[in-house]
């Protein structure tokens, strides 16, 4: 089945006809409940039970699901509820020393960077075949440990990862190098090189995607990895992991650690035998990780940080699809989007329009039990979160935004929070300039072109963009002056294996997906062989 | 004409063959025509001569700002030395952080809204192949400048002013071929990406090639289309002044080059740290680069391009033609009084023909002629300044001291500015401090080797990984060695060839990103995914 597009798919309101038949009939049953609608009092409901078991919870370390060294464990809970899922090896300082020799032993010994890449392509087809075989079982964890919906998860994150592997799959024959022209009689040849042991760090909004983009340019340029998942999430990653145990992966090829940042992350940061370093989540963390690769070994960090993401809606905009977009851009994952959409900037001639058609799609959006169908917006990821957006909430209502709908808690139970729209956002209020990773629009009114390209570019982030234009030469003309890594004209979170996706400014170094990708992983050597006599130069 | 390579340039031994390179300042030059070449061996009688006065006067000490040449915020200036005799060249406007704020301000100004990003690049190739041009009608005085700055030989920096012209015509090249993708879709979509110039450049650059470094920089931040606040390092900061005001002269947009002298502390340190600075490339120490990509994390994250440090091995295998790897194990060391980062630091020999390599690398240092850089024939001129003079002593000390054998050189050269003699130690071991750190300078560390995953692994051992050189006649060995050893630039029986477009840069600690050629683009460019929808498309 080809990958549905996730900005396509998740565009899609009636979700109930086409996603029923994914189900089966037995969880057909739980799912069969009323949807509820953010204003209703859905949250007093018990929670569905999750179709699945949990069965990986150790550390993956060198093809072994281990105990950590401490034996700590820490508990992973299901956001619709704040109780435990279940207890996770707690990966620390010992436990990254271990993965890491593992890795580096796959890496200057085992047969990983020796097959040929054709045989490493067969592997990564293999286990993309297995995710596909295993995909409600995978969405249903991912939906369970991350709050997001089991229709999002199953229908367009499961297929998106497979795609990603096949992608990754096809790139690991076609790594070329170049030959280069000489001054002289001498013979200059580049090598891409896989770069050795590959430290990667991912977020918890997107836990499997982000695997994806992390670890299929990593083992088609031919590294070994330790991965590190987010302590909100741990469950998917160990899960997939297994399968690629099954494809065939050599032991230590992939080893993925549970655990926190300040310990487990900070230690892989810190490691003077991991070669490259790649991370996915904030911008104050990133430039810690930076910080920490710079004073250990100088290993080169792929950064995917923060962003402000401005949507601008032009007076030529189709509005109902820009009113449509902007909410999605927005909403999509909760809100829990790096580029997110979350300054919107309206035209004023279409503003009211827009205003009103925005407010009335938010207070439709449907909230509830992720697992329950045609539920568009789950629970936010923890408490933290939870309290977080709520006093950027507050802080809008106090720096005299107008609310126009939610600004609250949804529900009593779990970190449900009522999709929030403000108007009246003006570039200096904390809502507009901080990033909330929450439901929560800012809509924010310009009048010329000049003006919304400054106001779009004043900010430290630069990860994307949204254009709402029917005029050729406006969307041009933006395209080249926002100062972003990608630029999503009438359209938003496109996210193709093939597109590359990265900031500029605060928002990171580096891109993730695409050709562009594969440079992260590869390290140039130059060659340069003396000549006699040569035919040519 | 061509630009010579300097590997060949530099590696005869033949030196009266480079008479040429000379004759065409004889005009202002009977200087040159002095006395007799001093060999390291002889009485360092050379030193006691007077040094040769250059045949250049200093004209640009100010710093180069909005296209106007002005004097320090502070009023400050600092002194530039003579190698030779640590006396003043002259007072150097010192920027501190209010220049480099004025400085990034400019070039800010030039790219968000000057001409420079907005000019087609057929226009900007244009005022690059005229910097060229001009850099070629001054070679007599830029090299002379740069030899009085930094101690290398006048010779010498002929040769690196044409490589300076020959880079600048190479990157003029690549203004209009800055091509991104259109890119396959999964859905009616259409992709493409844009590679854009990434906005305000901060480059800092060392004082081992002050030309060739402004080069490696300039040259692909402005075919990109950004604007550069360029930091000099303070003991060499005159040859870029004289180049920034060339490119004034070439029709460069004021502040689309801003050119400033000071300290790496004070001035290199404020523009890491600058939050208006879009993008950061540093060539120096591994420590400080450390420093420098802590700096850019802490303050805005700018991406940052390293040349860093290295311990470069140099493998001499049992079938290698001996005299031709001797000569180029040489120069692999020496070249530049040692003063390069990729220098081959660690010179492995197999044991089969170790005693015959150790015998004439020994006879070949000991001919090395050392003595006033403008002197015609001279090989190696003094080290850049006190610092680096009596660390590299403290190296030598520390190999006698280790148990390595000391087989030439070992000593002070004369008894005034900062010349050594050409060191040689043999018995080396890995352990041994002179065979890990880098000690940048004239001293040869010489290792004995049994087989070859042997020295693939010893080679590799280090926290380095610059390059390598490869002496072998052997297919096989050159094939092994070429993808085991883990470095940026494999030498196969050849070193320091260093043509526009072969990429330089290090694995582990030697940096981040490479330099020259199509590699160098990415540096300074952004790249930006453009998506729009399609309707009803005819193909997907």
């Amino acid at each position: 089945m080809a990958a549905r597009r996730l900005s396509s798919f998740l565009l899609f309101h009636s979700l109930s006809r086409s996603a029923a038949s994914s189900f089966t009939s037995e969880e057909n049953k739980i799912l069969k409940r009323n949807i509820q609608r953010f204003s209703t009092a859905a949250a007093a409901e018990e929670p569905i039970a999750p179709p699945v078991e949990i069965n990986y919870t150790k550390l993956l370390i060198n093809g072994q699901f281990v105990d950590s060294a401490s034996g700590k464990t820490f508990p992973t809970l299901d956001p619709r509820t704040g109780e435990v899922i279940a207890d996770v090896a707690e990966g620390d300082t010992e436990d990254i020393n271990r993965a890491v020799s593992a890795a580096r032993k796959a890496f200057d010994e085992g047969p990983w960077p020796r097959m040929t890449p054709y045989e490493r392509s067969r592997i990564m087809l293999r286990f993309a075949d297995l995710v596909g075989k295993h995909n409600d079982h995978i969405a249903a964890l991912e939906a369970w440990d991350n709050g997001k919906t089991y229709e999002q998860a199953a229908k367009a994150e499961i297929p998106m990862l497979v795609r990603l592997f096949r992608y990754y799959a096809g790139w690991t024959d076609k790594i070329h190098g170049l030959t280069v022209p000489a001054d002289g009689p001498h013979h200059v040849q580049t090598l891409h090189e896989p770069i050795g042991v590959v430290g990667q760090i991912i977020p918890w909004n997107f836990p499997l995607l982000m695997f994806a983009w992390k670890v299929g340019p990593a083992l088609a340029c031919g590294n070994t990895i330790v991965l590190k998942s987010a302590e909100q999430t741990p469950l998917t990653a160990l899960y997939v992991a297994n399968l690629f145990q099954e494809a065939g992966l050599p032991p230590g090829v992939l080893n993925v650690v549970s655990g926190y940042g300040p310990t487990a992350g900070a230690a892989l940061a810190s490691h003077m035998d991991v070669d490259k370093l790649a991370f996915t989540g904030s911008t104050e963390t990133g430039k810690t990780v930076l910080g920490l690769a710079a004073q250990s070994n100088l290993k080169p960090v792929t950064l995917e940080l923060g962003g402000k993401s401005p949507f601008i809606v032009c007076e030529d905009a189709d509005i109902t699809r820009a009113v449509e977009l902007a909410h999605f851009a927005l909403f999509f994952n909760q809100g829990q989007c790096c580029c997110a959409g979350s300054r919107t900037f309206v035209h004023e001639r279409v503003y009211d329009e827009f205003l009103q058609k925005s407010k009335a799609r938010a207070m439709k959006r449907v909230v509830g039990d992720p697992f329950k169908k045609g539920v568009e917006q789950g629970p936010q990821i923890d408490s933290e979160q939870f309290e977080k957006i709520l006093g950027y909430i507050k802080s809008g209502k106090e720096s005299s935004a107008t609310l126009e709908c939610g600004g609250g808690r949804f529900g009593s139970r779990g970190y449900y929070v009522q999709p929030t729209v403000f108007s009246n956002v003006e570039d200096d209020m904390l809502i507009a300039k901080e990033e909330i990773f929450g439901p929560v629009q800012s809509i924010l009114k310009f009048k010329d072109q000049n003006e919304v390209i400054r106001r779009a570019n004043a900010s430290k982030y630069g990860l994307a963009a949204g254009v709402f234009t029917k005029n050729i030469n406006t969307a041009n003309t933006f395209a080249r002056a926002l100062r972003v890594g990608t630029v999503w004209i009438n359209c938003f979170d496109v996210f193709d294996a093939a597109i590359p996706f990265g900031g500029y400014k605060l928002s990171g170094t580096g891109r993730e997906k695409g050709i562009y990708s594969l440079q992260n992983y590869l390290q140039v050597k130059a060659v340069v062989t003396s000549l006699n006599n040569p035919a040519w130069l | 004409m061509a630009a010579r390579r300097m590997s060949s340039l530099l590696s005869s031994r033949n030196v009266s063959s480079l008479a040429s390179a000379f004759s065409r300042s004889s005009g202002k030059g009977s200087s040159y025509s002095r006395g007799i070449i001093s060999r390291f061996s002889t009485a360092a009688s050379a030193a006691y001569e007077e040094p040769i006065t250059p045949p250049v006067r200093v004209s640009h000490t100010q710093l180069l700002i909005n296209g106007q040449f002005v004097d320090a915020a502070s009023g400050k200036t600092f002194p530039t030395l003579d190698p030779r005799t640590a006396e003043v060249i002259a007072h150097v406007a010192e920027a501190e952080s209010e220049d480099v704020d004025r400085a990034v301000s400019a070039a800010r100004k030039a790219f968000d809204e000057g001409p420079w990003p907005k000019m087609t690049a057929y226009e900007r190739s244009r005022i690059m192949l005229r910097v060229a041009d001009l850099v070629e009608k001054n070679t007599d005085e830029l090299a002379a400048l740069e030899t009085w700055d930094n101690g290398k030989t006048y010779e010498q920096a002929i040769g690196e002013v044409e490589v300076l012209a020959r880079l600048f015509r190479y990157y003029a090249g690549w203004a209009d071929k800055i091509h991104g993708l259109t890119v396959p879709a999964d859905g009616p979509y259409h992709v493409q990406t844009l590679h854009e110039p990434i906005g305000v450049a901060g480059q800092i650059i060392p004082w081992n090639f002050p030309l060739l470094m402004f080069a490696w920089k300039v040259g692909p931040a402005l075919a990109c289309g950004n604007s550069v606040v360029l930091k000099t390092a303070e003991q060499t900061p005159l040859s870029a002044l004289y180049v920034g005001n060339l490119f004034l002269e070439a029709g460069l947009p004021p502040g689309v080059l801003n050119v400033i002298s000071g300290f790496g502390h004070t001035a290199g340190a404020a523009l890491c740290s600058h939050m208006d600075v879009d993008k950061l490339a540093f060539t120096g120490s591994t420590a400080t680069g450390k420093t420098v990509l802590s700096l850019a994390a802490a303050s805005n994250l700018k991406p940052v391009t390293l040349e860093l440090g290295g311990k470069s091995p140099f493998i001499v295998c049992e079938d290698a033609d001996v005299d031709k790897a001797v000569e180029m194990a040489h120069f692999a060391l020496f070249f530049n009084q040692g003063q390069c980062c990729c220098a081959g630091s660690r010179t492995f020999v197999h044991e089969r023909v170790y005693d015959e390599f150790l015998e004439k690398a020994k006879a070949c240092a000991l001919e090395r002629v050392v003595g006033d850089p403008f002197k015609k024939g001279v090989e190696q001129g003094p080290q850049i300044d006190n610092e680096q003079f009596a660390k590299i002593m403290k190296y030598i000390k520390s190999g006698v001291e280790s148990g390595a054998t000391l087989e030439a050189g070992g000593e002070r050269f004369g008894s005034k500015g900062f010349y050594i003699q050409p060191t040689v130690f043999s018995g080396v071991q890995d352990n041994m401090l002179i065979a890990q750190d880098e000690i940048f300078g004239p001293v040869q560390s010489i290792l004995k080797y049994k087989d070859l995953n042997e020295v693939i692994k010893r080679a590799n051992s280090t926290s380095f990984g610059l390059a390598a050189g490869v002496f072998t006649q052997n297919i096989d060995v050159a094939n092994t060695l070429t993808r085991a050893l883990k470095a940026g630039t494999i030498y196969v029986n050849c070193f320091d060839v260093f043509d526009a477009a072969i990429p330089f840069g290090g694995y582990k600690q030697s940096g981040q990103g490479r330099e020259k050629g199509i590699y160098s683009l990415n540096n300074y460019l952004q790249v930006k995914a453009v998506v729009t929808p399609l309707k009803n498309p005819a193909w997907l």
